[in-house]
């Protein structure tokens, strides 16, 4: 089963992001995991949350634009090579990958790589994955 | 010493121009009534006939004309001679929906000229001048005209066109032009240039003819001040002919409107009451001398005021002030018309929400269109490329539209200011008046 990641619309002006932090603090939502794409004068907030359905929700009577996106997250030896060694594997098997982020987890000496991976992809990409010793998380894992 | 084109007219006594006026009007109301349907049923409907129309006192029992009517006529249905007997069109720069095509018999294109010509001589412009025209040419009106105008006159014609400011300087510098026409932001834009480079001293420019869009008393200072000229302002519409329906003599002080062949009148646009002398409000002409697409009191939604003081120059066609603004929503940006309705039509076509806001400034000298764009559910996707694209798109489609390059910027739902619930949909930081 594929992470829910929330990618929020932000417009590109001061405070803009703070008001994202603002609603998940007043909402004590807990953010495992965020990554900021930027365009030219707009950007998308990536993060991974502890409560999807609570955030989604809040984010939509707070009027906010965003949208429900499926990514994998595996976890990773948090030391040198950890993610070459992963994606040798994916490039073999010949899986683009659409952008990554990582973060540490709460276990020790343990780092976590969050995948997008082209719709088509992210069930073949999380198998293969797994095969090769790199079990996706799940929500309650996280 | 002032000098004139047409001195016995530019300085014709007042009731030799009226004369002229109610001869010329009861002519070409005859003529329009009789060659131009669409006008005989506004006529018809008013329950006016031409003889009716004795002079210029009757001018108000006539029915106005708006840029609608042009429309609804759209293309052939104002002509008020054969399309054989025509030589030129020359277009507005709006595009679908908002286009105007106006057409001309070759004396058309010499009463337009004329008037060209006395803008150019008025900005001091001889036969030894060498007037450079950087103002676009093709379908606008502002490259033909001051370019017949200034062969008019004899002087050498540089016909440049707009765009390539480099080569712009650099034949302002090798061929020694004394007169540019443009419009006045591309004159603040090369003053800049030419100072950039260190090139001041080699310019030998001793007036320019700057119209198309508005400017403040501040920018003609700057204008001046950068290139070493004098600046005079020209005004006119494509409905009327282009450049050269009124321009500014040495007093620089308001605009003389060519009234041998433009009748102008000032009205209430609200009721259509037309205001006495001196009063502001829109600017209404009637084009007394036109062949091919005459237009009776026509409405330009320009608001202005007339005068009929005593010029210092000597001519005693009435002045009219610069333009204060407009009773429309109708924006010029860069010289080119815009109507909120069109950039509208492109989001609505391209799938986005009718919630946008324009905003119009003017970034050193130069006029900037910004079109927001409130975002929404549909249009988001995680994917940064998608959405580019789609902005792309509409920035493409707007340019289709307008003729000019808008910047898109995509923003929060429901940050586009509201003022009483309603959206203010356009912002025009320029400070014009």
């Amino acid at each position: 089963m594929p992470l829910k990641q929330l990618s929020v619309f932000i417009e590109n002006r001061p405070g803009s992001i703070a008001e994202v932090a603002r609603l998940l603090r007043d909402n004590s939502i807990d953010m495992r995991a965020l990554s900021l794409a930027d365009a030219r004068d707009y950007g998308i907030l990536r993060i991974i949350v502890n409560d999807v359905y609570k955030s989604s929700t809040v984010f939509k009577n707070s009027g906010f634009i965003f949208k429900i996106t499926p990514v994998v997250g595996v976890p990773l030896k948090d030391s040198a090579g950890g993610l070459a060694d992963a994606l040798d594997i994916l490039g073999a098997a010949e899986i683009n990958i659409e952008y990554l982020y990582a973060f540490t987890g709460k276990q020790e000496s343990k780092a976590y790589v969050i995948f997008r991976f082209p719709d088509k992809d992210i069930e073949r990409a999380s198998r293969i994955l797994a095969e090769n010793g790199y079990s996706p998380i799940t929500e309650e894992e996280l | 010493m002032e000098r004139y084109y047409q001195e016995e007219i530019e300085c014709a006594p007042r009731e030799t121009i009226s004369a002229w006026q109610d001869e010329r009007l009861r002519e070409t109301v005859k003529r329009v009534y009789e060659k131009v349907p669409y006008y005989r049923d506004l006529m018809d409907k008013k329950g006016i006939k031409p003889d009716d129309i004795r002079g210029v006192e009757d001018l108000g029992k006539l029915p106005f004309l708006t840029k609608d009517d042009l429309r609804e006529a759209y293309p052939y249905g104002m002509l008020a001679r054969p399309l054989k007997d025509c030589v030129r069109i020359q277009s507005t720069s709006g595009t679908t929906g908002k286009r105007v095509v106006a057409f001309y018999t070759q004396h058309d294109l010499d009463v337009w000229e004329d008037c060209c010509a006395r803008a150019i001589v008025a900005a001091g412009g001889t036969d030894e001048d060498v007037v450079h025209v950087c103002y676009g040419y093709g379908l606008f009106t502002g490259g033909p005209g001051l370019n017949g105008g200034s062969h008019k006159v004899g002087s050498l014609t540089l016909p440049m066109s707009s765009g390539n400011t480099e080569r712009q300087v650099q034949f302002l510098c090798d061929l020694e032009a004394t007169i540019l026409c443009c419009t006045p932001s591309y004159a603040a834009y090369i003053g800049e240039t030419v100072n950039e480079k260190g090139l001041r001293d080699k310019i030998k420019l001793k007036a320019g003819i700057f119209g198309a869009e508005a400017w403040s008393e501040e920018m003609r200072r700057d204008i001046e001040k950068s290139l070493g000229i004098k600046a005079h302002d020209i005004y006119g519409l494509t409905e009327l002919c282009g450049p050269g329906v009124s321009f500014e003599c040495s007093e620089q002080t308001g605009m003389h409107i060519n009234e041998d062949h433009f009748i102008a009148e000032i009205i209430n646009p609200e009721t259509g009451e037309v205001l006495p002398e001196g009063e502001k409000g829109e600017l209404v002409f009637t084009s007394i001398t036109k062949d091919a697409f005459p237009l009776i009191r026509y409405r330009t939604r320009d608001i202005c005021r007339l005068t009929r003081k005593k010029c210092s120059c000597g001519r005693t066609h009435v002045k009219m002030s610069k333009p204060m603004g407009r009773s429309d929503d109708m924006l010029i940006v860069k010289g080119v018309n815009v109507f909120p309705s069109q950039i509208e039509t492109v989001l609505v076509s391209k799938g986005y929400p009718a919630n946008y806001q324009i905003i119009v400034d003017r970034v050193k000298n130069t006029d900037t269109l910004d079109v927001r764009v409130e975002m929404t559910n549909e249009m988001f996707s995680d994917n940064l490329g998608s959405v580019s694209e789609r902005e792309k798109e509409l920035v493409d489609a707007l340019k289709a539209m307008l003729g000019i390059t808008a910047s898109v910027k995509l923003v929060a739902p429901k940050s586009i200011a509201r003022s009483e619930g309603k959206a203010v949909r356009i912002i025009d930081k320029r400070k014009l008046i």
